[in-house]
């Protein structure tokens, strides 16, 4: 039943994926594909989380942080850059 | 039969659901600030949701999950809120239905907090 639920989530969250990256391939301006970037990554977070339950290793976990901390530096890292360049 | 898995597939159902909506207002949006609002707001929610119902079914992961869940809902708002202050900065054009924009004075200078 829970393992069920588990994999309609993944399944969900997958298609999820998808929708945000079409909105990254068709732009219009770098800011919205910033923004598809940050969703992306933060769906991929939980796609991680699921990831690891399914092999139940609670190491997976680690690589969410570092690949959020990774995709919240890049966004800012990026946002400045186009404030004022580098 | 526990309770407990159950109750965390359903709460990681709603934060998949919760995903799906906050990617599906990415894409469907009018501008770039709207999508910022939606794109941030409700995956977070999503992505909290997602990671309580984990840790609901394996509670032993609890410490780490919360870990997790404190980084996103500390980094999240921040990296928001940078990347609306530079489009706004750089002149990204708002909607039509806008209704009002109280930085109308600042646009295309410095906006320095």
């Amino acid at each position: 039943m829970a393992d069920t639920l588990f994999l309609i989530s993944g399944v969900i969250a997958v298609l999820a994926l998808f929708v945000a990256a079409f909105r990254f391939f068709r732009g219009p301006t770098a800011v919205d594909r910033v923004i598809a970037f940050d969703v992306l990554t933060i769906i991929s977070i939980s796609l991680i989380a699921i990831i690891a339950h399914s092999a139940q290793r609670v190491i997976y976990l680690d690589v969410a942080v570092v690949y959020g901390l990774l995709s919240f530096l890049g966004v800012i890292i990026v946002a400045k850059y186009l404030e004022r360049g580098l | 039969m526990e309770i407990q898995p159950i109750v965390g597939g359903i709460v990681t159902l709603m934060g998949a659901l919760f995903l799906l909506l906050g990617a599906v207002g990415v894409l469907r949006m009018p501008d770039s600030y709207n999508r910022i609002q939606t794109g941030t707001k409700a995956t977070t929610l999503g992505t909290l949701l997602f990671l309580v119902g984990i840790g609901l079914y394996n509670p032993i992961w609890f410490p780490k999950l919360i870990v997790l869940i404190l980084f996103i809902i500390f980094t999240n708002p921040v990296s928001s809120h940078v990347l609306a202050r530079s489009a706004y900065s750089i002149g990204i054009k708002l909607t039509e239905a806008t209704v009002v924009d109280k930085l109308k004075d600042t646009r295309g200078e410095e906006i320095d907090a």
